[in-house]
C-alpha cells in the first residue's frame, strides 16, 4: 500500500505570538490594522518588521486604538481586501462595538486573540474571559492547545472566514504567555503551500467593484434588519460544516487533521473532562495517570466554540457517568459558565441526563497542573459513587478562605 | 529512542538573562531533533527581582503547558536567592541542583538541605572576566550542559553563535562562547 505523502515542513522554535506573525507573513494579506497590547505586542511588532523589511506588501495601518483597528479592517474588508489583525483582553473589549459591525457586514476578517483576563483587578495573564465575552458577536471562535495548533488555526481561519457559505469573521484564540510568550516547536509549511491553501480572496461584493455598485453599512429599518440577522445565523450554521471540511483538507495536506472537537481516551471512558485551550495538555497527562491507576478517564477538547457543535459534543459524551466541564472565564450570574451551559444544553436537547459539574479554573493566569486535574477525576468518581453532583458550581485551584 | 523528558526550573533575578538561557537551551534541543518548551513565568518582572523560567526537553511530543512543579534540575543564577526562595521545592530527590556560587557544593548542600546531586560553578567571575559584566546565564548554560549531558556542547555553541550572532558583534559572541566553555569545564561536583 502506498503511504500518504504529506507536505514536508520546517521545524522552527518560536514563541506563539511570533507563530501568528509568521503565518500573517506567509499569507501576505492586503491590509493589517492593529494596535499593540500585552501579551499580543509581539504579533504586531514582528509583523511590522516584516512590513518594514519588505517581506510582505501588506498595507499596515498603525492605528490609535483597537476600536480603530477593527474599524479599519472592516473598511478594508468591505472594499474587497483580505484584512487580518490581532488583539487580546482589554483590546478585544474596546473593539466590542465594531465586532458586531464586522460580522453584521459579513466581513471575513481573521483575528488572533492572545487570550488575556479582563481587569479589574489589573492582570495581564491568560484566561478566556475576553473571548467568552465576545461569544455572541457573530464571530466564529476556535482555540489552540499548543504551538502547532496556533500555526494551523491561523492558516485555516482565513479559509473558514472567506468560504462563500460562511463569509463571517473568525477569531482564533491562543493563551497569553502560556502559548504567546513560550518558545515551542512548530512545523512551518513552505510559504507557497500556505499561499496556495488560503488562495486569493475573491469577494462576492465589494466597494471597489465599481462595475457592480453596492452599499455597505446603510441604515436597516425594522423591515429588513431581522432578515439580515437571519442570514447571519445561516452563515454561522454553515460554518460547522465548513470548519470540519477545511480541517479535513488541511489534514490531507499536512497529516494534522482538525475537527470541531477532539476526544482523548474518551471512547470507553466513564468519567470525562471537557476543556478548551492550552490546559488540555495537562488534562491528557492527568488522564494517562488515572488510566495507569485503572480509572477509565477521558477528555473532550472543544476546538470550536462558535458555532458550538452540539451534536459532536453530545455524541462524544452521551454514555459518560460523570462529566466535568472546565471554564476558564468569569462570566457572572448564570447557573454556570459559558462552556458548561453549552454542554448541558447539547445533552438536554438530546435527552441525555448526565451528571455534569462546572469547574472554574485558571483565572488571571492561575496555573493548573496535571495533579489538579487528577483531583477532578477523583471528584467525578465520587459523583458516580454517590449519585450526587451537587455542588454543581465548583472551583479548581482556588485558595480556601 | 526511549521516552525521556527532562524538566528544568530556572531561578534568577531580572537582568541576568534567565529567560534567554531557558530559551537558548530549548532551541539547541531542537537542533538535535528533540521536542522542547522554553517558558518564562512572568511576574512583575524588573531588574533585580526574583524570577523563574522553565525548560522541558523530550524525545517525544510534550503535552502539558504548565509550570514545572517537580523539576529534575533546579538552576540558580544568583546565590542570594538561596536565602529568600525555596529553590529545592518539589525538586526530585534523584535530581540535581546547580548553583552559581564561588563556594563548594557541600556548602550549598548544608545551606539548602538538598539530598540529591549538588553542583556549583562560579559563573559570576567567569562572566565578569569574559564579558566584563555580571550576566551569568551563558556560563551557567555551559555548566548545565556538562552536568546533565542532555544537549551537546556543540549544539549549544552553534546556537550561541547563531542566536547571539544575529544581533551582537563578533567579539562579544566569541566572548560568550568562551564563557560557555569555561562554565562547561569549571563545574564543581560533590
Amino acid at each position: 500500500m502506498q503511504e500518504t505523502q504529506y507536505v514536508k515542513g520546517k521545524f522552527v522554535a518560536l514563541e506563539g505570538d511570533r507563530v501568528v506573525a509568521e503565518v500573517m507573513r506567509q499569507i501576505n494579506p492586503d491590509v493589517v490594522a492593529a494596535y499593540p497590547i500585552t501579551p499580543q505586542t509581539e504579533v504586531v511588532q514582528t509583523f511590522s518588521e516584516f512590513v518594514a523589511d519588505g517581506r510582505v506588501d501588506t498595507e499596515f495601518i498603525a492605528v490609535e486604538s483597537e476600536h480603530a483597528a477593527m474599524s479599519a479592517c472592516i473598511g478594508a474588508s468591505a472594499a474587497g481586501a483580505r484584512a487580518l489583525t490581532a488583539t487580546c483582553g482589554a483590546g478585544l473589549a474596546l473593539m466590542w462595538e465594531m465586532l458586531w459591525c464586522a460580522s453584521g457586514l459579513r466581513c471575513p476578517i481573521a483575528m488572533a486573540v492572545v487570550n488575556r483576563s479582563l481587569s479589574a483587578p489589573l492582570n495581564i495573564l491568560t484566561d478566556q474571559t475576553d473571548m467568552m465575552g465576545a461569544r455572541d458577536t457573530g464571530w466564529i471562535q476556535i482555540y489552540a492547545e499548543n504551538h502547532q495548533e496556533v500555526y494551523d488555526n491561523a492558516i485555516q481561519a482565513v479559509r473558514i472566514a472567506e468560504h462563500p457559505d460562511v463569509v463571517l469573521p473568525v477569531m482564533h484564540g491562543l493563551a497569553g504567555f502560556v502559548l504567546g510568550h513560550t518558545l515551542g516547536r512548530v512545523e512551518m509549511l513552505p510559504d507557497e503551500v500556505v499561499k496556495e491553501f488560503v488562495g486569493s480572496y475573491k469577494p462576492r461584493y465589494s466597494l471597489l467593484d465599481i462595475e457592480h455598485p453596492t452599499t455597505f453599512g446603510a441604515y436597516d429599518h425594522w423591515d429588513y434588519f431581522f432578515e439580515h440577522k437571519r442570514q447571519q445565523w445561516e452563515g454561522m450554521n454553515c460554518a460547522l460544516k465548513v470548519i470540519a471540511e477545511v480541517g479535513e483538507e488541511y489534514g490531507k495536506l499536512t497529516g494534522r487533521h482538525y475537527g470541531l472537537v477532539e476526544p482523548y481516551m474518551l471512547e470507553d471512558a466513564e468519567v470525562a473532562i471537557v476543556i478548551i485551550g492550552s490546559a488540555a495538555g495537562a488534562v491528557r497527562v492527568a488522564a494517562d495517570q488515572m488510566r495507569a491507576q485503572g480509572v477509565k478517564a477521558g477528555m473532550l477538547k472543544i476546538r470550536c466554540f462558535r458555532p458550538f457543535p452540539p451534536s459532536a459534543v453530545a455524541g462524544a459524551l452521551k454514555d459518560k457517568k460523570a462529566i466535568a466541564v472546565m471554564d476558564r472565564s468569569s462570566c457572572f450570574g448564570a447557573e454556570g459558565n459559558p462552556v458548561f451551559i453549552e454542554v448541558c444544553s447539547s445533552l438536554f436537547q438530546r435527552g441525555i441526563r448526565a451528571k455534569v459539574v462546572d469547574y472554574t479554573y485558571g483565572l488571571g493566569g492561575r496555573d493548573t497542573v496535571p495533579g489538579e486535574f487528577c483531583q477532578v477525576y477523583r471528584d467525578l468518581l465520587q459523583v458516580v459513587q454517590t449519585g450526587v453532583a451537587e455542588p454543581v458550581f465548583r472551583y479548581l485551584g482556588l485558595r480556601d478562605f | 529512542m526511549a521516552d525521556q523528558t527532562i524538566e528544568i526550573r530556572w531561578h534568577g533575578r531580572g537582568g541576568q538573562g534567565t529567560v534567554t538561557a531557558s530559551k537558548l537551551l530549548a532551541e539547541a534541543a531542537m537542533e538535535e531533533g528533540k521536542y522542547f518548551q522554553g517558558m518564562p513565568d512572568y511576574g512583575a518582572e524588573r531588574m533585580g527581582a526574583p524570577i523563574r523560567a522553565y525548560t522541558r526537553i523530550s524525545s517525544t511530543p510534550i503535552k502539558p503547558y504548565c509550570q514545572v512543579t517537580e523539576p529534575d534540575v533546579a538552576v540558580v543564577l544568583d546565590a542570594t536567592l538561596l536565602d529568600i526562595v525555596d529553590v529545592t521545592e518539589g525538586l526530585k530527590q534523584e535530581g540535581m541542583l546547580l548553583v552559581n556560587s564561588a563556594t563548594s557544593p557541600d556548602q550549598v548542600r548544608s545551606q539548602t538541605g538538598y539530598k540529591g546531586k549538588v553542583y556549583t560553578i562560579d559563573a559570576t567571575s567567569i562572566a565578569i572576566e569574559a564579558l566584563g559584566r555580571n550576566i551569568p546565564n551563558v556560563p551557567m548554560l555551559g555548566s548545565l550542559a556538562k552536568v546533565t549531558g542532555m544537549v551537546s556542547k556543540e549544539s549549544l555553541i552553534h546556537e550561541l553563535r547563531t542566536r547571539l550572532g544575529a544581533t551582537m558583534k563578533q567579539e562579544i559572541v566569541e566572548a560568550n562562547v568562551l564563557a560557555f566553555e569555561r562554565g562547561y569545564d569549571g563545574t564543581k561536583a560533590t
